[in-house]
């Protein structure tokens, strides 16, 4: 049962969009959330969405990929769409009922901030299709090894993140057979009010937690018989390098700001 | 003991605190040396101290007694760790807790990354290692997909790819079928014939011990038989005292010397075991 959940949503492919180095990347997407809210017109959001289907053109991602990924939000979008539309202040009222009213003002925010949410959800979904998780974490760790001077951990949150990418099918598997074990001798799991469900789950989570430990010491004995000594004087196998590609991404992500930020100065724009 | 000794190990005492007041000695002052170049396995029931030998072979463990030298650098001295670690590489039991990495060849990778190799060298040792144990297909895999034997293999790359002089295995068949037991000693077996390696196998199934050029006893933290398989082995009384199995072969031959057969107990191998039997029953 636990075996399906799939890891993160990265669609291997060898597309432009595949090859750009993970820090172009992560940067881009980052860009892309902060200029999104500099856009305050249906225009602008139209250039979004235009940008948007391009990017997805060319990383090959399937629209359907993209409305899968967020059905999950629909629901925190409603009601994010219904709050700004009905409890924003204006005189233009449309109707109401009872003390509900909603007004222009109101459906226009409530129509923003639901295109402002869908196009920011999409955008990292582009990243996280088209970058595989240790990817992401590698770019992570380089972007912020200048921060190390200041002692922030660059090095060992992205160690810690991917051992965890790693142990993940591991703790799944072993999940797996202590449930198997438990029902065996009569656990049920499934059954009975919301308090006996967790209340069963707790001779699952224990022995998990436990070889999760004893795993842990192991794996720092195993990496420290291989010369592991924190992230000092490490070199790595896949060097990251830029490329005219991501100089070419670079640049259409500057062009894209510089619309944004021409665009959001252009008050008569609906 | 000379020089080119590639472990040693002086009145070597180890303990461990047992939470409480006191602390548990383990091993009470083992004095073993292991040349270079040589397979040797080390045989004992569980809580004999093999494990904990081990780990001592690499500085992961230290002495609460006597001294263990690696090419004589004493595993004591803080300032050459690293250098120990990368002379002596250890494999342990569960391959599971062993891999670092999403990705076979990114965690082969990972000790030469630790040194700090550049990558080009990186690259040259990875494949390298993986070839040595016929996994260089699988360099892309994700290891949670690969068998228990493969896994072990892996990680055993992962040790290689340190280029050590020396390789202890603490049980790396444990955990594994018979076809993933198998894997593993061949691509042991082959490391030391062909790359001229110190091979330290610790193991408790007996058969695993019959290539060995050196078998070692251990029981109840002290070094108590050591000698070539056949030495050892024809010691079945002894080794039955102190809660071993005997080699099948070795058995089966004792059993028919008591029935009053007089085959020799040192032949080991399944071929030779046979050769043995079919000579006596054509003498009769």
């Amino acid at each position: 049962m636990l075996k399906d959940i799939t890891l993160g949503q990265f669609f291997p492919g060898k597309t432009p969009a595949h090859r750009l180095d993970p820090r172009t990347k992560i940067v881009l997407t980052f860009v892309y959330i902060i200029a999104l809210f500099f856009v305050h017109s249906f225009t602008g959001y139209a250039f979004v969405a235009v940008t948007l289907l391009a990017a997805m053109r060319v990383s090959r991602v399937k629209p359907r990929a993209m409305i899968n990924g967020l059905r999950p939000l629909v629901l925190l979008i409603a009601i994010t769409a219904f709050i700004n539309a009905f409890f924003t202040a204006g005189d233009d009222v449309i109707f109401r009922i009872g003390f509900l009213r909603m007004t222009w003002d109101g459906l226009r925010r409530a129509a923003f901030m639901l295109l402002r949410v869908v196009f920011l959800v999409c955008g990292s979904f582009l990243l996280t299709y088209t970058t595989a998780p240790l990817a992401i974490t590698d770019g992570l760790e380089r972007l912020l090894s200048p921060l190390e001077k200041l002692r922030f951990p660059a090095h060992d949150l992205a160690m810690i993140m991917s051992i965890a990418l790693r142990f993940i099918p591991t703790l799944i598997g072993e999940a797996d057979k202590i449930v198997s074990a438990q029902r065996a001798r009569g656990a049920s799991f499934d059954t009975g009010s919301i308090v006996q469900r967790a209340k069963a789950l707790l001779p699952l989570l224990i022995p998990l937690f436990v070889s999760a430990l004893t795993r842990a010491t192991e794996l720092a004995t195993a990496m420290e018989c291989r010369c592991y000594n924190g992230g000092d004087g490490r070199t790595r196998l896949h060097e990251l390098h830029f490329t005219r590609l991501d100089a070419a991404a670079a640049l259409l992500g500057t062009v894209f700001v510089a619309v944004i930020a021409v665009m959001s100065r252009l008050r008569w724009l609906v | 003991m000379s020089a080119v000794d590639m472990l040693r190990t002086e009145k070597l005492v180890s303990s461990f605190s047992n939470g409480g007041e006191g602390s548990v000695e383990v091993l009470h002052g083992i004095d073993l040396a292991i040349e270079k170049g040589s397979f040797v396995a080390v045989l004992g029931h569980n809580g004999s101290g093999k494990s904990t030998l081990a780990r001592h072979f690499n500085a992961i463990a230290l002495p609460a007694g006597g001294h263990v030298y690696v090419k004589g650098m004493d595993t004591l001295d803080q300032e050459l760790v690293m250098e120990i670690r990368r002379t002596v590489g250890l494999v342990f039991q569960n391959p599971d807790n062993q891999i670092v990495a999403s990705v076979v060849e990114d965690d082969v990778a990972f000790a030469p990354e630790n040194l700090g190799l550049p990558s080009a060298e990186i690259r040259e040792r990875v494949d390298e290692a993986l070839r040595a144990v016929g996994m260089y297909e699988f360099k892309d895999r994700a290891p949670h997909l690969l068998s228990g034997g493969q896994k072990q293999r892996v990680a055993i790359a992962g040790i290689l790819a340190m280029r050590p002089e020396c390789i202890v295995l603490d049980e790396p068949t444990a955990m594994l079928d018979p076809s993933g037991r198998r894997e593993v000693l061949e691509a042991v077996h082959r490391l030391c014939r062909e790359s001229g390696m110190t091979v330290v196998l610790i193991t408790h199934h007996m058969s695993e011990a019959i290539p060995a050029d050196r078998v070692i006893v251990l029981s109840d933290g002290e070094l108590v038989m050591d000698g070539t398989p056949a030495e050892v082995f024809a010691r079945v009384d002894e080794l039955r005292a102190l809660g071993l199995a005997v080699p099948e072969t070795t058995e089966l031959i004792y059993e028919l010397n008591a029935e009053g057969f007089s085959l020799p107990l040192g032949a080991l191998t399944t071929d030779e075991c046979a050769a043995a039997i079919a000579a006596a029953l054509k003498g009769n």
